[in-house]
């Protein structure tokens, strides 16, 4: 990629940003700067950040959205960083300096957040090779098979894309291929208590009764041999880049999708922890070193812009900042643990001080290991969503409309972390790939409260079936009551399922 | 090289959006659809469907959390979630489309396309001329500020090479007065058409509501028709019960008279307007009338056939009588028409029963290539 050198006065404040992150123990790779002008930020923005990516049209669309809107001055990107090795950060052209400044320090949180937070730990460091590497691939088969069917079946894959297991990088998974038994495999036998001495064997491990088991067991193989996968597959894209049949050529393209949207997932994951460490750091390293006197009141502005709260909807950033800046003051007061929790006197609790200065060791060490629902999970207090007035808010029939439902902590931090479970995705299994024995594919919704929405859902399943090549359902609850979807190729039907 | 991948994307973008027009473009029509949302060269058009489909919930149920002041029971606008689904449909349109803007242009070559709409072949087409300034040529005098740098660079490397005075390990070149070379210019001239649109609309009480939609929706799709054919368009607006008068567009959709209806005013006055305004030799002319066809009487219509023959036809491309189907029936003067310029090629008459028949119509008027 091509480098612009920094102007020379950025380059200064580089190395004076970055000497300050290192001093507070950030730990991140070579960070390399680029200025760019906004239609390059735009361009590059709508890559997600690659500018060497695949050819699709979604890019171009997404261009033209920010195009305008950065026209009609209703949005403006003021940095986009990379995970990467070195991370690259882009610094927009015609900002203020100290704009520049901050943006500089905010990106050195998020690069020491990339390197150090586990939920980073299997995505590949080399993607900017990587997505030239893919970008290199998809253009070899546009020229080989047709741009257009090479673009209509990246159409189909990115309507997958959201069909992923988030967790699988970090735990091993059953196979997804159909393992095929020797015939002579495992003959099987129920487990036998230990009797000790052989004349009490048939009164510890009755002939009769383990004969019945055997024969249990032989069942339930044999049930579970026809059955695949064996159990419902959450990795929809991943099984059907396996399991379809699909040609060389699109298995590949399939994978690339699929191995794009894994390395993406975990910004995902930690969207609040990653813009509140950011942000934490920004703060603290301009407001006791980088700034002068005449910047405090710019600084001032574009800090409380990013930290604006809506009634709509969170602000990541400003919830992100403030968890972060609760655990580090609950943590050098000793305001946790047993002792505390079970204090009743609230004046007390208010000034609760053991002087433990442990705040900063744990930060540190939450942005390692947790991600946005454990983060939330278990650092959400009643008094913190109390002093940053959160609420719920729900559709009212009546009133056709949304309006505040509740102040109460358990239902705000429900409500938090369900949204937040699945990247606010749907969670749909693949429960059958062979179903009704005619080589259908069932997919199943794990139904918790919301329903799926069905024109959405229409189109989805028919992109499914060019996949499948064969009669595609989905079971989800709509209303709470049963329903099956099915696409056939040519119409959708929404039928009751018993 | 990244520039380009862009530019790419975003023109493949600007096809795939471009197709959806076309597949769409018969119900934007009846529906007029498009009306309204026309800027100074583009128009807003809602294409249906075009995000990349996938499993997502329905927006009723869901809630969220906010942040603020506030009280149980307040009212609440969602905003986008935080990572951002940019383009998210309302909840309340009935599909998830996407606003994208068109140029005219395109919208009219679209327009073209679909309805197999021929060409225009402008009369008049070498009497009225233009003048343009191109550069396209190279010279070897003339202002610095025109000089054609490679063109030098590459006549003193010429030079020098062929003089031996170039050291390809010190490279440096240096033009003399002689390698200079310069951009030059070439006066052409275009040919220039422009077109007149004189739309005359009845507005008797028998033209309701629905019939002014559908020849405001029929004009729309002239107007951006005509518009692509001819450099300059203008248009003029007459309505006319008993009598006539020139308006200007907003009122001529927005009037309504309770008067009897005399085609021939309207007539008279266009005729007289094309004498006065637009000479034949420099305006292509496209009088367009819209009527229920109720005219007051027999005498009345044979002075309509008198105004056209004499002082409308000669003068004009094309005269498109256009009658709308209204609550009190279709009238009597589209047959008076068809039976006095049968064989006429500069008359077209086209009978519109309802918003579905609009694309029909505006084939049969712009479908000659006239």
């Amino acid at each position: 990629m091509k480098m612009l050198s920094l102007p020379p006065y950025l380059r200064e404040l580089q190395i004076e940003i970055e000497g300050h992150a290192r001093r507070y123990g950030l730990d991140f790779f070579d960070t390399v700067f680029e200025m760019v002008d906004y239609q390059r930020m735009n361009e590059v923005a709508s890559y997600g950040g690659f500018p060497v990516r695949y050819p699709h049209w979604r890019f171009g669309m997404e261009y033209d959205r920010m195009a305008k809107s950065f026209s009609y001055g209703l949005h403006k990107i003021y940095e986009l960083v990379i995970n990467n090795d070195p991370c690259y950060a882009y610094l927009l052209e015609g900002n203020s300096t100290t704009e520049q400044k901050m943006v500089m320090a905010h990106v050195y949180g998020h690069c020491d957040f990339f390197k150090s937070n586990q939920w980073f730990a299997p995505t590949n460091r080399k993607m900017m090779d990587q997505m030239a590497n893919h970008g290199a691939r998809v253009r070899r088969y546009m020229d080989k098979y047709g741009v257009d069917e090479v673009e209509s079946f990246l159409d189909v894959c990115l309507s997958l894309d959201n069909l992923i297991d988030r967790h699988s990088p970090y735990v091993q998974r059953a196979p997804m291929t159909r393992v095929v038994e020797e015939e002579d495999a495992a003959v099987i036998e129920a487990p036998k208590l230990i009797a000790g001495r052989s004349y009490m064997e048939r009164y510890v491990n009755p002939g009769d009764v383990i004969e019945k088991e055997r024969q249990r067991l032989e069942a339930e193989q044999t049930h579970l041999e026809g059955k695949f996968p064996v159990e419902p597959v959450l990795d929809v894209a991943s099984f059907l880049a396996r399991n379809a049949p699909l040609k060389k050529w699109q298995e590949d393209v399939m994978n690339i999708v699929i191995a794009e949207a894994y390395y993406f997932a975990p910004q995902g994951m930690t969207k609040i922890m990653n813009e509140g460490w950011a942000s934490y750091w920004h703060s603290i390293i301009m407001t006791r070193h980088s700034l002068n006197d005449s910047e405090i009141i710019d600084f001032a502005e574009t800090h409380s812009a990013t930290m604006a709260v809506s009634p709509g909807g969170i602000n990541p950033y400003k919830i992100g900042i403030e968890l972060f800046r609760d655990i580090e003051d609950r943590w050098d007061r000793g305001r946790f643990g047993k002792e505390y929790d079970e204090c009743q006197d609230l004046d007390e609790k208010l000034h609760w001080n053991r002087h433990l200065g442990l705040g900063r060791e744990k930060i540190f060490q939450v942005r390692r290991i947790h991600n946005d629902v454990t983060f939330l999970d278990e650092f959400l207090t009643p008094e913190f969503c109390w002093r940053q007035k959160l609420f719920t808010f729900e559709y009212n029939k009546k009133r056709q409309g949304f309006e505040i439902f509740s102040k109460d902590f358990k239902e705000i931090k429900n409500k938090l972390l369900a949204q937040l479970t699945n990247f606010g995705q749907p969670f749909i299994y693949v429960e059958e790939a062979n179903y009704a024995n005619r080589g259908e594919l069932l997919l199943w919704h794990r139904h918790d409260s919301v329903d799926l929405d069905q024109r959405w859902g229409r189109e989805t399943l028919s992109n499914i079936y060019k996949v499948w090549s064969r009669p595609v359902h989905l079971r989800t609850l709509i209303e709470n009551k049963k329903r099956l979807w099915t696409h056939d190729g040519k119409e959708f039907r929404d039928s009751p399922f018993e | 090289m990244s520039i380009l991948n862009i530019q790419k994307d975003h023109s493949r973008f600007r096809e795939i959006v471009r197709g959806k027009i076309k597949q769409n473009l018969r119900k934007y029509i009846t529906k007029g659809e498009l009306i309204g949302r026309k800027g100074k060269d583009t128009v807003t058009v809602p294409v249906p469907q075009i995000e990349i489909p996938r499993f997502r919930f329905g927006s009723q149920q869901q809630g969220g959390v906010g942040q603020g002041d506030g009280d149980v029971g307040d009212q609440v606008q969602p905003g986008d979630p935080e990572d951002g689904e940019p383009g998210k449909a309302g909840k309340d349109s009935g599909e998830h489309g996407m606003d994208v803007d068109v140029n005219l242009s395109d919208l009219a070559a679209i327009l073209g396309e679909e309805l197999e709409l021929p060409r225009i072949q402008p009369r008049g087409l070498d009497k009225i001329h233009t003048t343009r300034e191109r550069y396209i040529g190279i010279r070897s005098v003339g202002p610095e500020s025109l000089r054609h740098f490679r063109r030098t660079y590459k006549q003193a490397l010429l030079r020098q090479i062929s003089s031996g005075i170039y050291n390809p390990k010190d490279p440096i070149i240096i033009p003399v007065r002689d390698d200079k070379r310069y951009r030059s210019w070439k006066t052409e001239s275009l040919p220039h058409s422009n077109a007149v649109i004189i739309y005359m609309m009845d507005v008797s009480g028998s033209m309701g509501d629905e019939q002014k939609e559908i020849v405001r929706i029929e004009s729309f799709w002239i107007d951006t028709w005509l518009r692509s054919q001819y450099d300059g368009i203008e248009s003029r607006y007459i309505i006319h019960d008993a009598i006539a008068r020139e308006v200007d567009r907003d009122t001529f959709f927005h009037t309504r008279e309770s008067g009897g209806t005399m085609i021939s005013s309207a007539y008279k006055l266009c005729a007289d307007m094309i004498e006065k305004e637009y000479p034949v030799s420099e305006w292509n002319i496209y009088p367009f009338h819209f009527s229920d066809g109720d005219n007051w009487s027999v005498d009345d219509t044979l002075e309509c056939v008198r105004i056209l023959k004499e002082r409308v036809l000669t003068q004009s491309n094309l005269f498109c009588y256009g009658q709308v189907e209204s609550p009190y029936g279709s009238g009597q003067f589209i047959k008076d028409l068809r039976e006095h310029f049968s064989g006429e090629e500069t008359v077209i008459t086209s009978e519109i029963k309802n918003k579905d028949g609009i694309v029909q119509s505006i084939k049969d008027f712009l479908g000659k290539g006239r």
